[in-house]
């Protein structure tokens, strides 16, 4: 690395002042994993302990951990090509219902979960190379449409796929092709069980350790560490050449096409290996809840990701991981919480006595998304890079400062770092 | 001083780097760029004048595929240009800049110029996410080599600075530098001097005569200081309302009372 | 033949509320370029109010259904609810949309989608998760049928009819031939020059969301009436349906949107009838696809627009 101006330090609070940036990040990495190996087994007894904590459980967390994922791959589509995917719950569906049809009694189909997931990937982007071929070159706000679209019809598809009769019409004959009432995917009841994802390591646990939601702790592990792959694999992605243009499409499309690069097969990239994220947990999902069913694929999910991705810092990796586990322990514990323990009861007794039947019913966990959408506005009106963008990243990781961004420092700071610099003179030819 | 002739199309020589025949550009109704006969030569620096809404820029976006022609058509380096998407163009080697720079705000002088360096890398996605030693490898020479350009242009100091928060100056020479950087053998600057004082012009100038000599390049200019024009152009070609009105050298077209016309109005030839 | 004549009757029906909602689309798309996601959740409000209003006249009040007086209430509470929900609409962009008139163009579509999100979920607390049956006060009468005595339509079509048609021409004439009509096609077609040209843009862009929001009301109450049901995902079911019409006759053409809802109502009622009920949507998204796809001007329109 070329030795440029000397790093300009933030002001930092204790002790991380002492520890360079890269040292620093180090740690909380290392403490990050900790706590993340220490956690699901001592959550009982903190439950215990400390019952007036909203302390999340171990399955909320692999909720967390699995819409982290999502939320990864999203970002890809979003934050790194700058692209608007509505219906992105779409190949998640693809990635359950595939491992639905080759890991379970369905039918009658039992391949290893380990080899399945990566079949699941593998038509998670194959579906997002159907899909963005021909609507990429689509506008922003045209392309958002057509993918709700895309993701409603997948949806309804695996719904109606439960019970349906393909017959050539009447003036043809008639003849029945597919039926009648023939049974794709389970309908609205959906497929289960399905078959977890096992190790045969046998122990306390019995003959072989199986990741279903019957052994939330194994399972907790497993979503990490595939968590861990798809942040490492969005990072040598991000600092990719691909990234690069990704970044630059995102920023500037005709200019990135002037400077070579194809930029359709670059956003079809993206379409398709964000999609492959989408696939990936969905094949989790799928083998750990040992059940799926068409209507949890629904249009509020791919918006439930555009929250935590708007939120957390679009383009920013560590920002939409935070985002996600903020935005479902909110939705998953947080809410009910607060409701049962604080404002359900007084509401309750407010609307019972003035008769106000939607204050007699309140109850805060039914107002989940209208928190969200209010989220969702605010952020956008107010600090749409996120609460953990991209720049301060970058500021922080090279040390020069930004004279106009704020996120950068106080204006002291910036004043000092100023002063502590070597005069760059102007005419450096 | 009489005009030269300009009905007749500029005859061809082989060593002709872009060679544009008969070129149209409608958009419905308006005629944008019409019946445009223009060639280069090679490692030549050629300037492109004309009042405002001559159909300069709609002739640079021809050239890089931004544009189809109507009618027409364009070679490069005895290769067909026309119809070509704008990343084919940079590929064959067709480099440009933008009238109002369009440089990529939120990345670093250096990811901005690593852009350009795309086309020129080999590796796919499956190796952004191994990194196998020959990406590592390739990643390290394209990191030295924007680190070149960036100090051909003076901002490898600012290398990591974002693009947005450079000053006027720096921004235009990071986009020549990201230009650069494609590998180009012609280099399209539109009108680089724009909103750049008399010493900073003064540079550019002396850069672009550089990039000739140094680097073999050959270069198109839109340009309307008539200082730069005269001083660094081998041949200069006016347009007018989308038509070609003048051609020649500076000096020739200086004096062409067309020329004079399109710009001050008529009867102003007759001061000249 | 007569299945087809009365699914046609039904569509046309179906359609011209599909119109009243898709004009409001494109009337927000012509003068902002965006798609107004809460849209079609302004219309299930619109819906919700009339079950509420409904059931404070006929519980409440105790007037009898199906009588005069009735009659004369709903009339009564058109109005009514159309001012809810155009206060609604418009209170909606300043809020949420006027403060991103200047930034990226996914910003306000991103901020529509929460407000979509946070309407929907105001009607699933009101109305519960369930359709809620809204009292019948419109008799059920049949007034035509066919030579084989089934029955063609009743009241509950004229009702449609009396209340959408009426709507429409006013809304052309207004948009057509008065001043705040010039301003809005106006500052559709190129705001900067209509606010120098002495247009309070502002203003007239409140007045397309007022309007947009009346119609979304009006619509609210047609439907309510006609289906005999509220349900807090009315907004998504008939969105759907409204913004491909719009999408389908040229989106920013009223016309376009008044002829593309007539033949999505069409489409989507021979679908219900012929096909079965549980495909619509994959075949109305499907035509919302291929039509932005390959045709995204729309039907009606003349320019395809050119792209290097």
């Amino acid at each position: 690395m070329t030795a440029a101006a000397p790093t300009r330090r933030l002001a930092l609070p204790d002790p991380f002042r002492s520890m360079d940036r890269k040292r620093r990040e180090k740690v909380l990495l290392v403490g990050v994993l900790i706590l993340a190996v220490v956690y699901p087994l001592v959550f009982r007894a903190l439950e215990s302990a400390f019952p007036f904590v909203p302390w999340p459980g171990t399955s909320v967390l692999i909720i967390c951990a699995t819409f982290a994922i999502l939320a990864l791959g999203l970002n890809i589509v979003m934050g790194f090509a700058g692209l608007l995917d509505l219906g992105y719950v779409a190949f998640y569906a693809i990635g359950a219902y595939a491992t639905a049809f080759l890991a379970s009694p369905h039918f009658g189909i039992h391949i290893s979960w380990w080899i399945v997931v990566l079949i699941a990937v593998a038509a998670a982007a194959g579906a997002g190379i159907l899909l963005g071929a021909p609507t990429l070159k689509l506008r922003g706000d045209y392309l958002a449409i057509v993918t709700l679209g895309f993701g409603e019809i997948v949806r309804i598809v695996f719904r109606n796929l439960g019970d349906f009769t393909l017959a050539l019409p009447a003036f043809l004959g008639g003849a029945v092709l597919i039926g009648p009432h023939a049974n794709l995917t389970g309908g609205n009841v959906g497929i289960n069980p399905i078959d977890p994802p096992t190790i045969p390591i046998p122990g306390p646990w019995g003959n072989e350790i199986v990741f279903s939601n019957q052994n939330a702790t194994a399972s907790f592990y497993l979503v990490a560490v595939l968590l861990i792959i798809t942040f490492f694999v969005c990072m040598r992605l991000r600092d990719s050449k691909l990234g690069r243009a990704w970044m630059a499409i995102r920023e500037d499309e005709t200019a990135a096409a002037a400077m070579g690069i194809n930029t359709v097969t670059t956003k079809l990239l993206a379409f398709s290996l964000g999609a492959s994220f989408s696939g990936f947990a969905g094949a989790f999902t799928g083998a750990y809840q040992t059940a799926i069913f068409a209507e949890s694929f629904n249009f509020a999910v791919s918006i439930l990701i555009v929250v935590i991705i708007i939120l957390g810092g679009i383009g920013s990796l560590r920002g939409v991981v935070i985002g996600a586990f903020a935005v479902q322990y909110v939705n998953q514990t947080l809410l009910r919480f607060l409701g049962e323990k604080i404002l359900n009861d007084p509401v309750n007794a407010l609307g019972d006595a003035t008769g106000i039947a939607l204050l007699g019913d309140f109850n805060l966990v039914n107002y989940n998304y209208l928190i969200f959408g209010i989220v969702l506005a605010i952020m956008m009106i107010r600090r749409p890079e996120g609460l953990f963008p991209v720049e301060t990243a970058k500021a922080e990781l090279h040390g020069v400062g930004i004279s106009s961004d704020s996120t950068a420092g106080t204006p002291d700071e910036l004043a000092m770092a100023e002063e502590a610099a070597p005069e760059i003179p102007k005419d450096t030819r | 001083m009489t005009a030269p002739s300009t009905t007749t199309a500029v005859p061809t020589q082989a060593g002709d780097l872009l060679v544009a025949t008969d070129c149209t550009k409608r958009f419905g109704g308006l005629v944008a760029v019409s019946d445009v006969n223009f060639t280069i030569p090679r490692g030549g620096i050629v300037s492109l004048i004309g009042p405002n809404g001559a159909g300069k820029t709609t002739f640079f976006n021809m050239i890089t595929g931004l544009y189809i022609p109507t009618e027409g058509t364009i070679t490069f380096d005895g290769a067909e240009l026309t119809g070509l998407k704008p990343h084919e163009v940079v590929r064959l080697g067709v480099a440009r800049t933008f009238q109002n720079i369009r440089l990529f705000g939120n990345m670093s002088a250096e990811e901005n110029v690593l852009v350009g360096l795309h086309h020129r890398l080999k590796g796919r996605w499956f190796g952004a996410i191994l990194r196998p030693p020959s990406i590592k490898r390739e990643e390290a020479e394209a990191h030295d080599r924007a680190m070149e350009l960036l100090k051909l242009v003076g901002l490898d100091t600012r290398s990591q600075t974002l693009a947005r928060n450079l000053p006027y100056g720096d921004q235009r020479r990071l986009e020549i530098a990201r230009a650069l950087a494609t590998q180009p053998k012609l280099l399209l600057l539109d009108e680089p001097t724009a909103g750049m004082n008399p010493e900073e012009t003064r540079r550019l100038t002396d850069f672009v005569r550089q990039l000739r000599d140094q680097f073999g390049l050959t270069v198109l200019l839109i340009e309307h200081d008539m200082k730069v024009v005269m001083g660094i152009s081998d041949r200069v070609t006016v347009l007018d309302h989308g038509e070609k009105i003048a051609e020649g050298s500076p000096a020739e077209v200086r004096a062409d009372t067309k020329v004079i016309e399109a710009y001050l109005g008529r009867g102003a030839a007759g001061a000249g | 033949m007569e299945e087809l004549v009365k699914a046609l009757t039904i569509g046309l029906a179906n359609g011209l509320i599909i119109a009243l909602i898709a004009i409001g689309y494109t009337l927000v798309y012509g003068i902002l370029e965006l798609i107004n996601f809460a849209h079609a959740d302004v219309f299930m409000l619109g819906t919700a109010f009339t079950y509420f209003f409904l059931e404070a006249i006929v519980v409440g009040l105790g007037v009898p259904t199906s009588s005069l007086t009735a009659l004369l209430l709903i009339f009564a509470a058109l109005p009514l609810i159309m001012v809810f929900t155009a206060t609604i609409n418009a209170s909606i962009e300043r809020v949420a949309y006027r403060p991103l008139r200047n930034a990226p163009r996914l910003a306000p579509l991103i901020s529509a989608i929460g407000m979509s999100f946070v309407l929907q979920n105001l009607g699933l607390v009101i109305l519960g998760p369930s359709q809620k049956a809204v009292e019948p006060v419109l008799p059920k009468t049949d007034l035509a049928f066919f030579p084989s005595g089934t029955a063609w339509f009743g009241v509950d079509e004229i009702m449609v009819v009396a209340i959408t048609i009426p709507l429409l021409l006013v809304l052309r004439w207004f948009v057509g031939s008065t001043r705040q009509g010039k301003a809005m096609r106006a500052t559709a077609q190129d705001r900067e020059a209509s606010g120098l040209m002495g247009i309070d843009v502002n203003r007239t862009i409140s007045l397309t969301f007022l309007i947009a929001g009346a119609l979304a009301g009006a619509a609210g109450l047609v439907v309510a009436l006609y289906y005999g049901q509220t349900w807090f995902q009315f907004g998504f079911q008939f969105g759907l349906l409204s913004f491909t019409a719009a999408v389908l006759g040229g989106i920013g053409n009223l016309t376009g949107a008044t002829l593309g809802g007539l033949v999505i109502g069409m489409i989507g009622a021979m679908s219900d009838r012929f096909l079965e009920a549980k495909w619509t949507s994959v075949l109305v998204f499907s035509i919302l696809i291929l039509v932005l796809v390959f045709r995204p001007t729309g039907i009606l329109s003349e320019k395809v627009s050119e792209r290097a």
